[in-house]
């Protein structure tokens, strides 16, 4: 294994088809039209000397290193900003171009430090590499660099000496050894999209600037480290590789948090990780990432993981620490007797969004072969189970229609209950981009997130509706379109159902969904909405992105339908830069669907209840499966209520904390008799587990991810599990102490299992992957690379299928006692409950959860911002600090859920989807008090998760 | 908590002068020239605010404030006097003129006197290369710099 070093070919690729050739020192090079005389040359494989170009920025034309002759031009061009023309004959080494750089290096040399040797870049330095390429042998001009490299000058303070700033946690920036090149200030704003850096001053004064003259931290800062990547020196430098060194090898490998699913180089040190750089051919992020999927690794060497299997008869007493043989054959004998004693389906499974494809297989395989039941689900259930379910009924695949550079072709965004900035960053600086060659958005949410108003980006509407309100809006945007006759009838007419368009039409044109007659309740002003709709009607590619905000409500499944009628009507459908596009929470959720989670459905969204899917696993596993749908997890914890569900396994993931209604959740595994937790710490739920099963962070096994563009990639282990096994070895282990004799050597078998049994996997194998990179699902005879765009000549269900959306509000109401609505969702640095994030240096940006709330209902309830405050609803109460700030609507409050401290989920309902179960976090009716300090459940909890965590010493040998 | 409630003053009456010149195409330089007109200097204070009201990042209009020396970081004198170093001047004789103006003031370029009644600057051409030695007070340029005509400016701004 190598270190993977990545062209740079100095600008970014051209788009254009016609292409041109030229002669770059003597060699024919044919490029697209608009291709730089620079990238031309090092597609001949001719580097040309360069500082302030890289490909991920447009040309800058400011080192003058880059120089060129042209035949029958004058002068020294720079390649970077000089595009190619044909038949042009270039030169890239000749005397007086040697003579040029040589003077220009002299000068960046004499005020740069020569520590070379010290210096943390040694080895990964492009200045060093650009003095070696052009011969750099003296310096005129001295070596005293008395500019900025020193602190004091002969006994003097010096004056343009600027110390090492080293507030950001996870790299540093050092302006002694900055040559102004703008590769940072330009990576934040055309990569990112943040323009946090600027170049301050002038000729000898010019700095790199983040903000004002102030710290990284305290400026607009995201910490996405697209800087650090684009830093040609060691001004902008990992803290880790300043630590460990240079990497020696690395491997490509897939990020572990959200659902776009971003590439990365794991750059490593033998086993240890040096750095994580977003790898440039990685489809989804293309070569970009965030705070999170760079820096925030740290978990996995945190000192709270488990590394030993543990066991213990009561969840009050200490645990005890077991051999994995022990830890199996326990968990079978404990599951065997509760099926014995209290019947077949007493027992199931929870699969994770957060582990491989392979291992939710396994665990669902378990489950269904196993246990004999079809007691199987997963955390989609509380995030996007309204998505699978509305797009299949209207569509007939349960996925986003688009990949990501889709957003590359679109002209008019909605964003819907989504936060991307937050919440999907490197899919946000995408859209941003975009945004700023000129595309139109429209941002659906009840706060003023981020992507309404931020520099270079403004919304040209923001319909800020009450929570819950979702269907009442789409419809209404339904009722503009259809009135106003701004539908697609040719694109109707051809892919859908028209008399089912028309009986929809009818519906949508009653006035009592205009926009006039709906923003008595949703809050949102008709003529904003009626923009709104005219825009995305007749602004050319439409898209709609949306998020939980969608999902997580009553009417989830509902509002799904909504946006996908609105993208037939308008026609916004088929082809690049439309569609209907949920971002996807968890990196794995798609996957985790994919493979069979839900209680109903087998791998390949096929209903338990079909007899030849069910003949295919059959004779494959040589077992008889249930055909009756098993219990969903709400289902399962009623059921562990009422005495009739005792066991449970749960692979990576944390529902005391993510499950709405916490005392529900907590009544129900206490009343289990075996509840094993698979995870990496002793999360929220392992109080209440009898068996605790270490779990593998993403860097120690094998595997593949799929992301919310449905793009299966690749987890390469790139260490051996500090736990000592892969999470697919854990279920392997459990299922061998059952005796089922499965037989894996290897997650490509199982890999290969999943094609040999779902008609959309048929052509996915290890091998393909390998050559590939990723595919995008469905990827069979049919479409043997895979499946970038779906729906592209008609729907896979058929005809598109146009439902009815009525609105019916929740049940959820304010009150004079609970006068507030609470919504809830997640920002930049933190990562869903927090269980790695809280354990990285991200808590530097967000300590704890904080409760948003407009001015006008703080002062009316004497709260003042940073106050303590009791934030209650009809299920419960906790306490958080109060943050006042104009981003909520008065009558709206906000929070986040990373904190186990905090536990938001004591306050949300148990009201769900109706038709998933998919729960109502985005909408609770809550009162808001100033308190002096958390409430008895939050002491009592904190005391009952001390208790649990308590591990027993190991017996001391006897003495001698 | 004054500087807290100076901040907010300078904030919004900046904020004003954004809404005033929005319909400019590039309007940043004249709303910092109304800034410093305001003012008399460009204060941190009003950086935010023009950021938002451009729906730009603070750190670009930091960089625009920082490149321009016009833009000043703290009130100037109440005359200012900005004496030309570029070559015609030092050719005639320029320097010494200015070393003996400095003396006469008391300061040092770049420097206000304590009682806020003078600052100098030097500056790199007035474009009056044919009359140098040049300088300019308070706006008004003067060609042809002799020593009296040094004394005169000294005198004149203690008047």
């Amino acid at each position: 294994m190598a270190l993977i070093q990545e062209i740079d070919y100095g600008t970014p690729v051209s788009k254009a088809e016609k292409t041109v050739s030229l002669i770059v020192d003597g060699n024919r090079v044919t490029v697209p039209e608009g291709t730089s005389i620079m990238r031309a040359s090092m597609e001949a494989g001719i580097a040309i000397p360069k500082l302030c170009a890289t490909d991920m920025v447009d040309a800058f034309g400011s080192c003058r290193l880059c120089l060129v002759e042209i035949e029958g031009r004058r002068g020294t061009p720079s390649s970077c900003t000089t595009p190619v023309a044909e038949g042009m004959v270039v030169h890239t080494q000749t005397g007086r171009l040697k003579d040029i750089r040589r003077g220009v290096m002299e000068l960046y040399i004499s005020d740069h430090p020569l520590d070379c040797l010290t210096c943390a870049a040694n080895g990964d330095c492009e200045l060093q590499d650009m003095a070696g390429a052009v011969g750099l042998r003296d310096v005129r001009y001295g070596y005293e660099g008395d500019n900025h490299v020193v602190a004091r000058q002969g006994g003097e303070l010096n004056a343009r000496y600027m110390p090492k700033d080293e507030s950001n946690p996870y790299f540093t920036y050092d302006p002694a050894k900055c040559i102004v090149c703008s590769r940072c200030v330009r990576a934040c704003e055309e990569v990112q999209g943040t323009f946090a850096l600027t170049i301050e001053g002038r000729g000898f004064g010019s700095r790199v600037s983040p903000g004002m003259h102030e710290s990284f931290m305290n400026s607009e800062c995201v910490s996405c480290g697209a800087c650090v990547q684009a830093c040609p020196t060691a001004t902008l430098q990992e803290k880790s590789v300043i630590d460990i060194g240079q990497p020696e090898h690395s491997v490509v490998t897939t990020c572990a948090y959200c659902g776009v699913g971003c590439s990365f180089k794991a750059e490593m040190r033998g086993e240890e990780v040096v750095r994580m750089v977003p790898w440039k051919d990685g489809k989804a992020n293309r070569g970009h990432s965030c705070v999170k999927g760079r820096f925030a690794w740290g978990y996995t060497n945190h000192k709270d993981r488990i590394l030993n299997p543990m066991i213990r008869e009561n969840i009050t007493d200490p645990w005890q620490e077991v051999t994995w043989e022990e830890a199996f054959a326990h968990v079978a004998k404990e599951f065997k007797r509760i099926q014995f004693q209290y019947g077949r389906g007493a027992v199931g499974g929870i699969t994770s969004s957060r582990c491989t494809n392979e291992e939710t297989f396994l665990v669902q395989k378990l489950v269904r072969a196993g246990f004999g039941n079809n007691n199987v689900d997963t955390c989609a259930r509380v995030c996007h189970s309204p998505t699978g379910y509305g797009l299949g009924k209207a569509f007939g695949t349960s996925a986003g229609t688009q990949d990501f550079d889709s957003v590359e072709h679109t002209d008019v965004v909605i964003l819907i209950g989504a936060n991307p900035t937050d919440g999907h960053p490197v899919f946000a600086s995408r859209l941003k981009k975009r945004l700023r060659e000129g595309a139109k958005l429209i941002v659906i949410d009840p706060r003023r997130i981020d992507m309404v108003k931020t520099p270079h980006i403004q919304a040209s509407h923001h319909l800020p509706l009450r929570p819950g309100t979702n269907v009442a809006v789409l419809t209404a945007l339904a009722h503009v379109i259809v009135t106003e006759g701004i539908f697609d009838e040719a694109f109707i007419r051809e892919r859908c159902d028209w008399s089912e368009f028309e009986d929809w039409a009818s519906f949508v044109s009653d006035p009592a969904h205009s926009p006039e007659a709906t923003e008595a309740y949703t809050g949102v002003p008709a003529a904003e909405l009626r923009g709104a709709a005219r825009l995305y009607a007749r602004g050319g590619n439409g898209a709609i992105y949306y998020g939980l905000g969608v999902t997580e409500h009553s009417q989830g499944s509902t509002t799904v339908m909504a946006i996908a009628n609105l993208a037939m009507a308008t026609g916004n459908l088929g082809k690049p830069g439309v569609g209907v596009n949920p971002l996807r929470g968890q990196n794995n959720v798609q996957g985790a669907c994919d493979m069979g989670s839900f209680p109903h459905e087998l791998p390949g969204y096929r209903h338990i209840s079909g007899e030849e899917t069910r003949d295919i696993f059959e004779k494959l596993w040589g077992v008889e499966l249930n055909s009756e749908p098993g219990l969903r997890i709400p289902n399962m914890l009623d059921a562990a209520v009422e005495g009739t569900f005792r066991g449970i396994y749960i692979q990576g993931e944390d529902i005391l904390q993510s499950d709405p209604d916490t005392h529900h959740v907590q009544a129900g595994l206490a009343a289990m008799e075996c509840v094993v937790v698979h995870d990496l710490f002793l999360n929220e739920t392992a109080n209440y587990a009898h068996v605790f099963l270490p779990g593998s962070t993403f860097l120690e096994k094998d595997g593949t991810f799929t992301n919310a563009e449905r793009r299966i990639n690749r987890v390469r282990k790139v260490m051996t599990p500090k736990n000592g096994l892969g999470d697919w070895e854990v279920t392997l282990g459990i299922a061998e102490a059952m005796g089922l004799g499965w037989d894996y050597s290897h997650p490509s078998q199982i890999m290969d299992e999943i094609a040999a049994t779902t008609p959309s996997f048929t052509n996915v194998s290890y091998d393909l992957l390998e050559k590939m990179g990723s595919v995008q699902w469905p990827c069979n005879e049919k479409a043997p690379e895979g499946t970038p765009v779906m729906h592209l000549g008609g729907f896979a269900r058929g005809k598109g299928k146009f439902i009815r959306t009525e609105y019916v509000a929740t049940d959820e109401r304010t009150g004079p006692r609970f006068p507030l609505l609470l919504t809830t969702g997640r920002i930049l640095s933190q990562y869903n409950v927090g269980a790695q994030t809280r354990r990285t240096e991200n808590v530097a940006w967000h300590a704890e959860d904080l409760l948003e709330i407009h001015p006008h209902d703080a002062e009316q309830r004497g709260i003042h911002d940073g106050d303590f405050v009791k934030l209650a609803s009809r299920s419960g109460e906790t306490s958080l600090r109060a943050k006042l700030t104009e981003r909520v609507s008065p009558g709206v409050v906000y929070t986040t859920f990373h904190h186990p401290g905090t536990q938001a989920n004591v306050i949300t309902t148990d009201f769900t989807d109706w038709a998933t179960n998919c729960p109502e976090y985005k909408v609770t009716a809550v009162q808001v008090s100033p308190s002096n300090g958390p409430t008895a459940w939050q002491v009592e909890y904190d005391a009952q998760a001390a208790q649990s965590r308590r591990i027993a010493e190991p017996a001391l040998e006897p003495a001698e | 908590m004054l500087n807290r409630t100076a901040d907010a003053d300078i904030a919004s009456r900046a904020g004003a002068i954004v809404e005033g010149h929005r319909a400019l195409e590039g309007p940043l330089l004249p709303i910092l020239h109304s800034i410093q007109d305001e003012f008399g200097y460009v204060p941190t204070a009003a950086l935010p605010a023009i950021a938002d009201g451009l729906n730009l990042s603070r750190a670009e209009v930091h960089g625009v404030v920082s490149f321009y020396h016009d833009y000043r970081q703290e009130p100037a004198g109440r005359h200012v006097i900005k004496v030309c170093r570029a070559e015609a001047c030092q050719s005639m004789g320029g320097e010494e003129l200015a070393e003996k103006l400095l003396a006469l003031l008391g300061l040092d370029w770049h420097q206000t006197r304590a009682d806020g009644a003078v600052t100098i600057e030097p500056v790199y051409c007035l474009g009056l290369c044919a009359c140098a030695p040049s300088a300019m007070v308070d706006g008004e340029v003067i060609g042809r710099l002799d020593h009296d005509a040094i004394a005169e400016i000294a005198r004149g701004v203690n008047a």
